[in-house]
C-alpha cells in the first residue's frame, strides 16, 4: 500500500443515531409479563418433538410446527456453558462501553431443553463452573424487559 | 443433482491489511477481481453473471450489489448479493457453484469481501444476533466461540496450551502466504502469555480484522479447460445451517452443523477415510480451539483425540494432512472474504499455483465456512473430473 504522497482520508458517519423498536411477539411478551408481574419463568413445548423452549417463541424450527402448550419452568437450573466477557467492547445497544469483566451464561433451566442466555454473578469465579446449580435474582423494579432478571447466582 | 461438471478456473485476492485507507470498498474489491481475471487470462466480457457477498451491516452500505458495480465488473450482467454472516463467503462460493452447475450460465464470477476498518467489528456482530434474546450479554463473535471451548475444554480436557498448537501452526504457515494479513510467527509461550479476552480465549487465539476481497470464477465443463490446464473441480458441496438463537446451541457435541455437513459430502464423495483421502484442508477456523473440536466434527479423528493429532504434526506443512497453508482465518479475518478464500486456496491448491505455500501433489482439497449460529458449509475440490 502506497499513499504516492497522498494525505489518505476517512470521513467519520457522525453523531446520527437510528434507534429500532423491536416486536416482541405474543410467546415472548407472555414470557416476559409473566417475570414482570409474577417472577415467573414459562416456555413452550413442541407437539411434535416435545422439547420445552425457553425463552418461548411460535414456531419449533427443526419440527417447522407452531407451539400453544405452555409449560411453567423453574427460576433455577444449572449452568450448561459460559464465559467471562474480560475485554472492553463498544455495546451496540448504548453505544458506549460495555462494563466488563461480566459472566456470560447459558443457563438450563429446570423443565426446559433450550438454554437462556443471561449474566451470571462472578464475586466468586471458582464457585462459575459448568454445571454449577443457579437462580435467577429478580429486579424490585420490573419493566417487561430482559434486564427485569438481574443477573443468576450460583447456589452450591 | 448438478446437471453441469463445474470447476473452479481463476482466483484472485488482494494483500490484506488491518486497514486499507488507499482504496474505498469498490476499489477494493476491483483489485481482487482484477487479479482473479488475469489468472485465468479473462476479460470482464467473459464472465456471464456476477455473485457478491459481505455483511453489508458492517459497512452499512446496504445496496452492494448495485454500489459495487465499478468494482465488480457488473455493469449490465445479472448480479445478485447474498449474505449469511460469517459464512457469506462460503455461501457466495455455493451460489457461484450452483449458478453454472445447473446449467443457466457458464462462466460466474464469485466475490467476498470486507472493509473491517470501517466499523467496530464486534459491535456489528452483536447486530447480527437477535435483539431482545441474544443481545444482552452476547460480545460478537469471541464470546461465543469462548463458550463453546469451555464446554469442548471440560467435557474432553483438552487445554488452552492444546489450542494454543493450533495459533502456533496457522501462523507458522502464514508466513509462507504473501497475501495474509499476520505474518509473524508466535510461540506457545506468546499465545499463552497474551491477554486473556474471554475465558478461555487470548488475544493470540482469536483471528484479526482485515481489509480484504476475494474473487473466483467458476466454469462449466464446456469451458473449464480451456481456461485452465488443471481446473479444480467442485465433487460436492453440503450447507447445515441448523437453528438462529443461541441458546439452542448444543455447546458439548463440537459442531454439530459441521457433523452433518461433512458426513453428507463425505457420502456424496465416497470418502470413507477423510484424513487418509484428502491432501490439503482450508478451514474457517476462527480461533484456535475450533482447530481441535471442529476437525473432529470433520471426522480427523475421534472425540477428544484432535490435540494428539496437532501435536504429533499431522496437520502441519510436510503432515499427512496439511490444514491451512495460508495461515487460515487467525492469519487474515476480511469476514465477507473469508469462507471464500478457503475455497480459493482449497483450489489453489488443486492447481498447484500456491507457491511458498503449495503443498505437493494435491489431488483432493476441502474448504469449510463457519458463522451464523454455529454454521458450517463444506466444498470438495478434486483435480479430477466427477464422473
Ligand atoms: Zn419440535
Amino acid at each position: 500500500m502506497t499513499n504516492q504522497g497522498v494525505d489518505l482520508l476517512t470521513i467519520n458517519s457522525g453523531e446520527a443515531e437510528q434507534p429500532f423498536c423491536y416486536t416482541v411477539g405474543l410467546e415472548g411478551s407472555k414470557f416476559l409479563t409473566e417475570i414482570r408481574d409474577n417472577k415467573r419463568f414459562v416456555g413452550i413445548k413442541c407437539p411434535k418433538c416435545g422439547k420445552v423452549y425457553v425463552p418461548p417463541r411460535k414456531v419449533c424450527g427443526p419440527c417447522f410446527t407452531e407451539m400453544t402448550e405452555w409449560v411453567p419452568v423453574k427460576d433455577e437450573g444449572y449452568l450448561h456453558s459460559y464465559t467471562i466477557l474480560r475485554f472492553a467492547f463498544l455495546d451496540p445497544e448504548t453505544g458506549k462501553e460495555k462494563p466488563v469483566p461480566y459472566g456470560y451464561a447459558f443457563i438450563r433451566l429446570d423443565g426446559a431443553d433450550t438454554d437462556f442466555q443471561h449474566y451470571v454473578e462472578i464475586k466468586d469465579e471458582k464457585k462459575v463452573k459448568i454445571g454449577a446449580r443457579v437462580r435467577a435474582v429478580f429486579e424490585e423494579k420490573r419493566a417487561g424487559k430482559i434486564t427485569d432478571v438481574k443477573h443468576f447466582v450460583v447456589i452450591d | 443433482m448438478a446437471k453441469e461438471k463445474t470447476a473452479i478456473v481463476a482466483t484472485g485476492q488482494t494483500h490484506h491489511r488491518s486497514s486499507r485507507l488507499d482504496v474505498n470498498g469498490i476499489e477494493l474489491i476491483h483489485e481482487a477481481v482484477t487479479r482473479c481475471l488475469e489468472d485465468g487470462e479473462l476479460t470482464i466480457d467473459d464472465i456471464d453473471a456476477v455473485v457478491i457477498g459481505n455483511m453489508d451491516h458492517f459497512e452499512g452500505i446496504n445496496y452492494v450489489d448495485t454500489w459495487s458495480i465499478d468494482g465488480s465488473g457488473a455493469f449490465m450482467k445479472p448480479i445478485i448479493k447474498v449474505t449469511t454472516g460469517g459464512t457469506t463467503g462460503s455461501t457466495v462460493g455455493h451460489c457461484g457453484y450452483h449458478l453454472v452447475a445447473s446449467g443457466m450460465f457458464d462462466k460466474v464470477l464469485a466475490i467476498g469481501w470486507e472493509k473491517n476498518s470501517e466499523s467496530d467489528t464486534t459491535a456489528a456482530i452483536t447486530t447480527a444476533f437477535d435483539p431482545i434474546w441474544d443481545r444482552l450479554v452476547f460480545a460478537g463473535a469471541i464470546s461465543g466461540l469462548a463458550v463453546e471451548a469451555m464446554a469442548y475444554m471440560v467435557k474432553y480436557g483438552a487445554t488452552e496450551k492444546d489450542a494454543a498448537r493450533v495459533a502456533v501452526r496457522d501462523r507458522k504457515h502464514a508466513t509462507n502466504n504473501p497475501y495474509a494479513q499476520l505474518r509473524k510467527e508466535v510461540s506457545i509461550e506468546d499465545v499463552m502469555n497474551s491477554p486473556m479476552l474471554s475465558d478461555p480465549i487470548k488475544l493470540l487465539d482469536v483471528c484479526p480484522r482485515t481489509d480484504g476481497a476475494c474473487a473466483v470464477v467458476f466454469a462449466s465443463e464446456q469451458y473449464a479447460e480451456k481456461i485452465c490446464d488443471r481446473p479444480a473441480w467442485i465433487h460436492g458441496i453440503s450447507a447445515k445451517h441448523p437453528y438462529n438463537y443461541l441458546g439452542d446451541y448444543d455447546w458439548e457435541d463440537r459442531l454439530p452443523s459441521m457433523q452433518m455437513a461433512s458426513k453428507e459430502l463425505y457420502a456424496k464423495a465416497g470418502i470413507k477415510e477423510p484424513l487418509k483421502e484428502i491432501d490439503v484442508m482450508e478451514l474457517y477456523l476462527p480461533y484456535s480451539c475450533a482447530g481441535l473440536s471442529w476437525i473432529e466434527a470433520l471426522g480427523l479423528c475421534g472425540p477428544g483425540q484432535a490435540p494428539k493429532l496437532l501435536w504429533d504434526g499431522v496437520t502441519d506443512m510436510g503432515g499427512e494432512l496439511p490444514i491451512n497453508p495460508s495461515g487460515g482465518v487467525i492469519a487474515t479475518n476480511c469476514i465477507g472474504a473469508t469462507a471464500l478464500l478457503r475455497i480459493s486456496e482449497a483450489a489453489v491448491q488443486v492447481m498447484g499455483r500456491g507457491g511458498k505455500r503449495q503443498v505437493p501433489d494435491v489431488n483432493t482439497a476441502l474448504a469449510s465456512g463457519f458463522g451464523g449460529c454455529f454454521w458450517s458449509d463444506v466444498t470438495l475440490l478434486k483435480s479430477t473430473k466427477p464422473k
